[in-house]
């Protein structure tokens, strides 16, 4: 048996109402209608690395499958237009609301939007294991709950989408490409296109 | 160029599809000089696996001649190699950790969210095996695309070593020797090896060469047992004797130090169990038939330490977690780190060492691949291990 080393035990604080030390995303007492989600994926790369990677646009498309456009108004707002189920797209302008360099952007969808949404994207150093980059999203479902599941079943759901592009993120970073099993130029155009 | 391709369960064929092309910096395209069946190619065959879909190229045992290379391959046109059957990229957490079967970066992200469902987290992506793993084109072609050529080809640097001595360095070599590995043998040891297809007779050799005293082959198939023989192997053939009776009786009441299941889903044998465990998969109460999993928890002495080489995918009934637990087992398994293991076992098999031609039964040119599957499922006693070699002439 391995002798036990000296150990100073830190006392956690309770966190407020009693609740425990799970994110809120996770919450169960989320009302079924209200589309909130956090996904997560540890990078072995900087925050500040990441950071200036999402900073810009023309990045975020790269790995935004997704993402039809991102055209830059100003500094702080952009035109996003993204693509859902069966062809259709949706557009709005996205403002930043919040930005702290190397550490997170909060962003705010303007009132007029076809999608009504917002969110968080952190950059948290994870030390040896690199950065985690946390999203936090809330959206409106475009035709509500029936909207959401055409969505996911047509694999356009924000949250699915959100994954898979911190996982391409998470490859570009990681391996400087993007992973794809197509065999050739035909397959992957072909893949892309099933995929619109 | 013409490759194997999976069509349904027992429907395997040799069609003529679109070349493989580099479409990442660190591809390289490699010619295939030799690609071997599988016994895990039998689980696809079967239709054990599920997000296979027609046209898929199957294969994920071979070796050839680099002839193109991406930007940042490493590789050189002409170099010979052997592919590891897992798809790593050598820069992830785990690759960083050495679990390379568990890469996060080879699926594509679009591939990932089935594993997700099926298994809480996605599987790395693995050559010419289904969707779950990436969806990649396999070996048993004449040409195949490889991702991340600088990480994971073994550069053959002996052009006077043939194919034959170091193909199986791309799975079921490693694979054999990492379920001995996991087994934690020490000196004295008697370890039982459920199974002597090839993975199994890998797994007899690399149980000795890390010091067990005694090795228990357990199979049918007269053949399969004698091979193991070879070896030094006791055998016990389940047909003519009680296993679990033996086991404990040819271990002095103690039973084995450690078990090594190199069967997986498909177990043989006309035990209770497994007839139920056959109805259940067939009617799709069931997915996996875990008759040898079962036997080796039973039948493993208390502290022991059970290796899990076998696939398994999906569900398994009736599982003794009791006696996992009461007996203070440990169970070791996953998809083998392949790159962890292709230099020094090229090494050994370099000195001699380690012999892996033994296994090779059969010889078929390319287009002879689906009567290798038939015969490999079907006669499984003659036909060890079939290797397949475009260009090869038909034998008459």
């Amino acid at each position: 048996m391995p002798e036990p080393q000296p150990q100073q035990f830190q006392h956690r604080q309770q966190q407020p109402n009693g609740h425990d030390d799970a994110p809120a995303t996770s919450s169960k007492h989320l009302k079924a209608d209200r589309s909130l989600f956090a996904e997560s994926v540890t990078i072995q790369r900087s925050p500040g690395d990441l950071y200036a990677f999402w900073r810009d646009p023309l990045n975020l498309l790269a790995v935004m499958e997704n993402v039809q456009s991102i055209v830059p108004i100003d500094k702080d707002r952009s035109t996003w237009t993204v693509k859902g189920p069966g062809g259709s797209h949706y557009t709005w302008v996205s403002r930043i609301t919040h930005d702290v360099p190397g550490e997170e952007l909060t962003w705010q969808s303007e009132p007029g939007g076809e999608v009504e949404n917002s969110g968080r994207v952190q950059f948290l150093d994870a030390g040896r294991r690199g950065c985690v980059v946390r999203v936090t999203t809330a959206y409106d479902p475009p035709g509500g709950v029936v909207g959401r599941t055409l969505a996911k079943i047509m694999q356009r759901e924000p949250r699915i989408q959100t994954r898979r592009d911190l996982h391409r993120l998470k490859q570009l970073m990681e391996t400087g490409e993007i992973a794809t099993s197509a065999r050739n130029r035909r397959e992957f155009a072909e893949r892309e296109g099933d995929d619109k | 160029m013409k490759a194997i391709t999976w069509h349904g369960k027992h429907d395997v064929r040799c069609d003529t599809v679109d070349d493989p092309e580099i479409l990442n910096p660190r591809d390289a395209i490699i010619r295939i000089t030799s690609t071997a069946i599988c016994g895990s190619d039998l689980h696809l065959y079967d239709g054990y696996i599920p997000a296979m879909k027609p046209g898929d190229v199957l294969g994920h045992e071979f070796m050839g001649e680099v002839v193109e290379i991406g930007g940042r391959s490493t590789l050189k046109v002409g170099q010979r190699v052997v592919v590891p059957f897992p798809i790593a990229c050598g820069s992830c957490f785990h690759c960083g950790k050495h679990q390379y079967s568990a890469c996060e970066n080879a699926n594509p992200a679009d591939k990932q969210d089935m594993g997700r469902e099926a298994y809480g987290e996605p599987m790395s992506g693995i050559f010419g095996y289904s969707h779950l793993t990436g969806g990649y084109s396999g070996g048993q072609a004449e040409y195949v695309r490889v991702p991340f050529s600088d990480f994971g080809p073994l550069v053959i640097p002996d052009d006077s070593i043939p194919d034959e001595k170091v193909l199986f360095l791309s799975d079921i070599l490693p694979t054999g020797w990492m379920a001995a590995e996991n087994c934690e043998i020490e000196p004295g040891d008697t370890v039982a090896v459920w199974g002597c297809g090839p993975v199994g007779l890998f797994a007899v050799q690399s149980a000795f060469l890390m010091g067990a005293e005694r090795v228990i082959a357990i199979d049918h198939y007269p053949h399969r047992l004698e091979l193991a023989r070879g070896f030094g192997a006791e055998t016990i053939n389940f047909e003519e004797s009680k296993v679990y009776e033996a086991l404990w009786d040819m271990t002095g009441g103690i039973g084995p130090d450690a078990s090594i299941d190199c069967v997986g889903m498909e177990s043989h044998g006309a035990f209770a169990d497994n007839v139920i465990d056959q109805i259940k998969a067939s009617t799709f109460l069931g997915t996996d038939r875990p008759h040898v999993i079962r036997q080796a928890i039973m039948a493993t002495r208390k502290g022991g330490r059970i290796s899990m080489p076998g696939v398994y995918g999906g569900f398994a009934d009736k599982f003794p977690i009791g006696a996992l637990m009461e007996k203070g087992l440990t169970l070791r398994t996953g998809q083998t780190h392949v790159h962890r293991y292709t230099r020094p076992l090229y090494t050994a098999i370099a000195e001699g060492k380690i012999d892996s031609t033994f296994l090779i039964s059969h010889r078929l040119p390319l287009h002879q691949g689906p009567v290798g599957y038939k015969n490999f499922k079907e006669q499984q006693d003659s036909w060890t291990k079939v290797v397949l070699k475009p260009g090869m002439a038909a034998a008459a």
